[in-house]
């Protein structure tokens, strides 16, 4: 086994260049189920990791009984699960009711495919990235999944056959949906500079200094609307309004029980995870450091999981500070910040990306740009007070 | 920060010491007035303090009680009066621990121990007959399997008698009105009401600045 420090550029998987036999059949499977087992185990450690964290914040001891500091937790819940009757609501629509939880949780494993953890390893002769799929597509495949998750939910709450649930779902397509639009506008500013959709490429293109980067390449800007966005995405809090157990009970899964209830917190905190890797994979350079030092970067998995880990503390702070936004509000920021802010960078960044080198041809482009940007703003900015204004004259004569 | 300032907050509060107390592991000490589980209580010559009279039994709001008198038998009398309980009985399925059986007792018979620390099997057990409330004969309460007493707990068995006055005169605060104990003799009176007041007070803070138990 040995690790390359290397940023491979794309061109495929090396092992999958020669020809397919047997062998790297089998490896390719064997890495399936590795990446299948590895994401199930991050999922029960993540559960605990949000648990404790926020025990922490709250100033409580948190989970602690089974195995040391209760890293057992999950499993002993999990378990737990199983034996749980699994209840199926009366009026419920029965196929879909039992799909449902599946199309929250296959979505979920497939977008972490493309997440390259970086370097390579070498199997019986064959020597393979540290990656299960890099198709041609990456980032999109991301993107597609993440919109295919709305659908578990949206069935979920449909075929319960029940009033809570059904808000919960209505609730979880309008917010999916609408900031589906920010996450794929910050996702394109990415993918105009690095110029590919290859998850690796995206990776090779921040390799080997922090100002490459594109956290910091693109302005801070796309990453936070990122940020953002991936959370409503998320359903985690403050946009948690899916499951908001004041007002819909549990929201979209009011109704379920036993173990397809436990299917839908696998994929929440799945997707929780993998977002956490894909900002790290878009954002902060992936597997790679800014050093130059063989040691440090031939161990580049441990510096990806580190970023990693730092996301998911993010989250979980994120669910420990902020309260949930009510719905307008939520909508507001979706429409009316996140959207023409990413809209906006994306053309600042393609300007720049076009306006070539020499001084002047940037100048007219950049200055170009300005104006154009600037009449939309005022645009926008006067719509938004029509709009208002003619809401407030509803509010007085209905 | 502005608005970012919450999550300030929520970080510092990783390092600040934690409220919890892991209660089978540690556990808070018990206020000296506690109502915990009851014990029938006997007189320094081994006498039984209760004349059957169901005061406790009448006051009771729970209905938790059932007594029956007696007439003492002259040649071995059980209670120094006319009469003795000869059915003693407590439900702790019904019992509010509200401690009126305490008051309404004219002889200090019946006092409530500290102990909260019990469950039972099945309701047979959740009924004390006489001879599992009686203290022992060194005075003490009976530990009964289901039952988990912490250390101390038996010795403050009748805190609340000596904390306040028979009639409620506050000038009868500190006097000594009770009758001794088995195993205890007579007791102390407990600290004045402003002393205590102050002294729980701080046993409070310090509880609470000691947190994070073991």
């Amino acid at each position: 086994m040995s690790m390359l420090a290397t940023p491979l550029l794309a061109a495929g998987d090396p092992m999958l260049e020669g020809p397919i036999d047997l062998t790297v059949f089998l490896i390719v499977a064997g890495k399936t189920l590795f990446v299948f087992a590895a994401l199930l185990v991050a999922v029960m450690l993540m559960i605990w990791f949000e648990r404790k964290v926020i025990a922490d914040m709250q100033n409580r001891i948190g989970p602690n009984r089974a195995g040391p500091w209760g890293i057992l937790q999950t499993l002993a819940d999990g378990i737990k699960f199983f034996f749980k009757e699994d209840l199926l609501p009366d009026r419920s629509d029965r196929i879909v009711f039992r799909l449902a939880p599946y199309l929250a949780i296959v979505p979920a494993f497939l977008s972490f495919a493309v997440v390259p953890f970086g370097g390579t390893i070498t199997i019986a002769g064959h020597t393979t990235r540290l990656q299960l799929a890099d198709p041609p597509v990456g980032v999109l495949l991301v993107l597609a999944m993440s919109s295919l998750a709305v659908y578990g939910v949206m069935l979920a709450g449909w075929a319960s056959g029940s009033k809570y649930p059904l808000l919960g779902s209505v609730r979880a397509t309008a917010q999916m949906i609408s900031y589906e639009a920010a996450l794929g506008l910050s996702v394109a500013t990415v993918v105009l500079v690095a110029g590919s959709l290859y998850t690796s490429d995206i990776v090779a293109s921040q390799a080997d200094s922090l100002m490459r980067w594109n956290v910091l390449r693109l302005g801070f800007v796309p990453f936070v609307v990122f940020l953002v966005a991936a959370t409503a995405e998320l359903n985690r809090p403050p946009f948690d309004l899916v499951e908001a157990e004041q007002e819909l009970v549990g929201g979209f899964h009011t109704e379920y029980s036993s173990i397809r209830f436990a299917l839908f917190f696998l994929a929440e905190f799945m997707n929780t995870i993998t977002m956490s890797c894909v900002i790290v994979t878009l954002f902060l350079g992936g597997p790679t450091i800014p050093l130059d030092v063989p040691i440090l970067t031939s161990v580049s998995p441990v510096w990806f999981l580190l970023k990693v880990v730092v996301f998911l503390f993010v989250y979980v702070w994120f669910r420990a500070t902020l309260p949930r936004l009510r719905y307008d509000q939520l909508m507001d920021l979706g429409w009316k910040v996140l959207i023409p802010i990413a809209l906006g960078w994306l053309l600042v960044i393609g300007a720049i990306q076009v306006s070539g080198t020499d001084t002047q041809s940037r100048l007219l482009w950049l200055g170009g740009g300005a104006a154009g940007l600037g009449v939309c703003f005022v645009m926008l900015l006067r719509s938004l007070q029509l709009g208002r204004a003619t809401v407030s004259e509803e509010d007085l004569h209905g | 920060m502005g608005s970012l300032d919450g999550f300030r907050v929520t970080f510092r509060q990783i390092f600040l010491p934690r409220v919890t107390i892991e209660y089978p592991k540690v556990k808070r000490p018990k206020p000296d007035r506690m109502h915990g589980r009851h014990v029938l209580n006997r007189y320094e010559d081994g006498m039984e303090k209760c004349i059957g009279c169901e005061l406790c039994a009448g006051v009771c709001p729970a209905r938790c009680i059932y007594v029956r008198g007696k007439d003492n038998p002259p040649d071995a009398p059980v209670s120094p009066g006319e009469r003795y309980g000869f059915v003693y009985e407590i439900n702790f399925l019904r019992c509010i621990h509200c401690d009126l059986c305490v008051e309404a007792c004219p002889t200090e018979a019946i006092t409530e121990t500290k102990l909260f620390e019990f469950s039972f099997q099945n309701r047979e057990d959740a009924i004390y007959t006489k001879d599992e409330l009686l203290v022992g004969d060194d005075g003490r309460p009976q530990h009964l399997p289901w039952e988990h007493w912490t250390e101390d707990d038996e010795n403050r068995t009748s805190a609340w008698v000596r904390a306040t006055s028979p009639n409620g005169a506050a000038s009868f605060e500190g006097t000594v009105q009770w009758s001794g104990e088995l195993g205890y003799g007579v007791r102390d009176p407990e600290p004045a009401q402003a002393e205590s007041d102050e002294e729980t007070g701080e046993a409070w803070i310090v509880l609470s600045s000691n947190r994070g138990g073991v």
